[in-house]
């Protein structure tokens, strides 16, 4: 199997990314090499094998119900690129 | 000896006893700087006016007969992936070239907390992607031991520097080999602690199941004295491990007597460059002539190593990168130009009656997404990206990410079965010494492949520290990796310890030219 221009670009929509034509050319190339690299774990037989998502030796790690300071909303707007005094500032979302 | 060729552990010393002053030690390291970071381009930023603003309060604590931290005046640098508060942590991508992180990292505070020195800022592959730092937004690291190679990466900036006596001292961060590939080619010591050992609180993510923060030194002794400082449960990383913290100083002077070393038969194959295979087995039989036992294993699953990596830190990079949206922080694109591109492409289809090309126009939001992911994120970035967005996608989960999954099992089971009968797995750590600048940055796949020995000790989750253990012809070190059970990181610096006491690699340093006007 080998990946077309057109899954790149889909790919790239729900990635939240928009290529220029030479990108999606080198993308496609490159990513179908990688994809197909990575296909040799076809060959491992992994039947009852349980995934690890994670090597860490814990499980519902819990964190006492307590009120504690949190970041003043200036200083969590401070780097936002476009701002008001109390919220972060989108281009239109409904309507024109 | 001169300052800067003092090891951090005899720094210390000086400092304690009152023999150096804490802005001689950093304004001996600013010097040297001043003198060849030029070339060597190590840091992003030099915090020189803090540093000896720091410095002097440290002197005047000092001489008032107060309390000290541990590393009290000793200058640290610190990878721009570690926010520090009020000083500008860009992980080397664009998209975060003006972020200002408003709180300090877990690593950074206990730092601060201990009175080190934060000297700057070192560069990297953004996001940590890559082993060259070439991937670096804003211009490549250079090897000091031959500025027309890579030191390395992600954490190139943070092994140079040590190289190049800019830091006694730097933190660096391994998701994959990032601290114990460029360790072994610029000659240094780097430790990759066992996942869960290092807060992460405050490290930017790449793939949170194998990111871990660690220290990078002259040596295996000055590694234990940082990792003493940086390791420990942190109740703000969830993944922190709540486990007892050694004193890894206490005995790394006692040599671990009938060690039993690990040799990977897998990693003696094809692919081992000759006089990287021939340093790796001088050093093997150091340990021998100390009485170290060594015998064959076998990791049978660690062909599938890069593969089952190349799935899964993709995938995770792909979900911690969507964060980067260009409303919070980070970079967008130009707004105004955005919106009228955007009238203009819907005036031309609606002109050319295209009913679907229309339905299928971003909205305004979204393409502000688009356009500032794609105008701040590099090609390295947005290739695993896009990788991991493909094999989480709807169809491919199962075949990509959860199988890769299940071989990660089999490689850490792999790893538990060989612990039964060695104590330290043992080999080198990359298949070649540092390559040219350039040499591989059309090939994606090539440069993956490097990783071949470093990749399997984060998708286990266990310890890894890389060692200098000899030179090639021509002049560029070779790294020796041990690798030792979870939280075995003691065993693991006695035993660096040990062959450091019995060679000289580690105390090698590259005669730097200065800047040419």
């Amino acid at each position: 199997m080998s990946l077309s221009k057109a899954d790149v670009e889909k790919v790239a929509s729900l990635a939240r990314l928009k290529l220029t034509d030479e990108e999606l050319s080198t993308m496609t190339r490159q990513l179908d090499q990688v994809i197909q690299y990575v296909q040799q774990l076809e060959e491992l037989d992994t039947s009852g094998v349980q995934p690890m998502a994670h090597t860490a030796d814990l499980a519902n790690v819990f964190a006492d119900d307590l009120l504690r300071a949190s970041l003043p909303r200036d200083a969590a707007l401070a780097n936002a690129p476009k701002r008001d005094d109390e919220c972060y500032l989108v281009p239109p979302v409904l309507g024109d | 000896m001169s300052l800067i060729d003092s090891p951090a552990t005899e720094l210390l010393q000086l400092l304690k006893s009152a023999e150096v002053t804490a802005v001689e030690v950093t304004q001996a390291y600013l010097d040297q700087i001043a003198r060849y970071d030029g070339r060597v381009k190590s840091f992003l930023s030099v915090g020189s006016e803090r540093a000896l603003e720091q410095a002097a309060t440290i002197d005047q604590r000092r001489g008032r007969g107060e309390p000290l931290g541990e590393l009290a005046g000793l200058p640290v640098a610190v990878k721009d992936v570690l926010c520090t508060d009020g000083w500008v942590t860009s992980c080397g991508s664009k998209m975060l070239a003006d972020f200002v992180p408003p709180y300090d990292a877990t690593v950074i505070a206990r730092l601060k907390a201990a009175d080190a020195i934060l000297i700057g800022k070192t560069n990297m592959d953004e996001f940590a992607m890559g082993g060259s730092t070439e991937n670096s937004a804003f211009f490549p690291t250079t090897n000091p031991w031959d500025v027309s190679c890579t030191p390395g990466g992600s954490s190139g900036g943070a092994a140079a520097c040590v190289a190049a006596s800019m830091a006694p001292l730097s933190i660096g961060s391994d998701t994959g080999g990032s601290i114990r590939q460029p360790a072994g080619f610029c000659g240094v010591t780097g430790l990759k602690p066992t996942y869960g050992r290092v807060s992460r609180y405050g490290l930017i993510a790449f793939a949170s199941s194998l990111d871990q923060v660690g220290p990078l030194a002259s040596t295996a002794e000055d590694a234990a004295l940082l990792l003493r400082t940086i390791a420990g449960h942190d109740p703000l990383d969830s993944t922190s491990a709540p486990v007892d913290q050694p004193d890894y100083l206490a005995n790394i002077d006692q040599p671990l007597d009938g060690l039993r070393l690990g040799l990977v038969r897998e990693h003696f194959g094809p692919g081992l460059d000759d006089e990287v295979g021939a340093a790796v087995g001088q050093a093997i039989k150091e340990f021998e002539s100390r009485g170290a036992r060594v015998q064959e294993i076998s990791l049978p699953h660690s062909k599938y190593a890069i593969a089952t990596y190349y799935v899964i830190a993709p995938c995770e990079a792909s979900s911690n990168l969507a964060r980067y949206d260009g409303v919070h922080y980070g970079y967008r694109t130009d707004e105004a130009a955005m919106l009228a591109d955007l009238a203009e492409e819907r005036k031309q289809l609606a002109a050319a009656g295209d009913e679907a090309g229309l339905a299928n126009l971003d909205s305004p939001l979204m393409r502000l997404y688009r356009l500032s992911r794609s105008e701040g994120f590099g090609p390295e970035v947005k290739r695993r990206i896009m990788l991991g967005a493909y094999a989480l996608s709807a169809g491919y989960k199962d075949a990509y990410y959860v199988k890769a999954l299940k071989v990660r099992r089999l490689i850490r089971n792999d790893y538990d079965a060989a612990f039964r009968d060695v104590d330290l797995i043992v080999g080198p750590t990359t298949p070649t010494v540092a390559f040219g600048l350039g040499e591989m940055v059309d090939d994606p796949l090539a440069m993956y492949l490097q990783d071949l020995y470093t990749v399997s000790a984060n998708l286990a989750g266990i310890a890894g520290i890389s060692v200098p253990c000899g030179m090639t012809s021509t002049g560029l070190p070779v790294g020796l990796q041990l690798q030792a059970p979870p939280f075995q990181e003691e065993r693991l610096l006695r035993a660096a310890h040990m062959f450091q006491q019995a060679t000289d690699w580690h105390t090698k340093r590259p005669t730097l030219a200065a800047e040419t006007p």
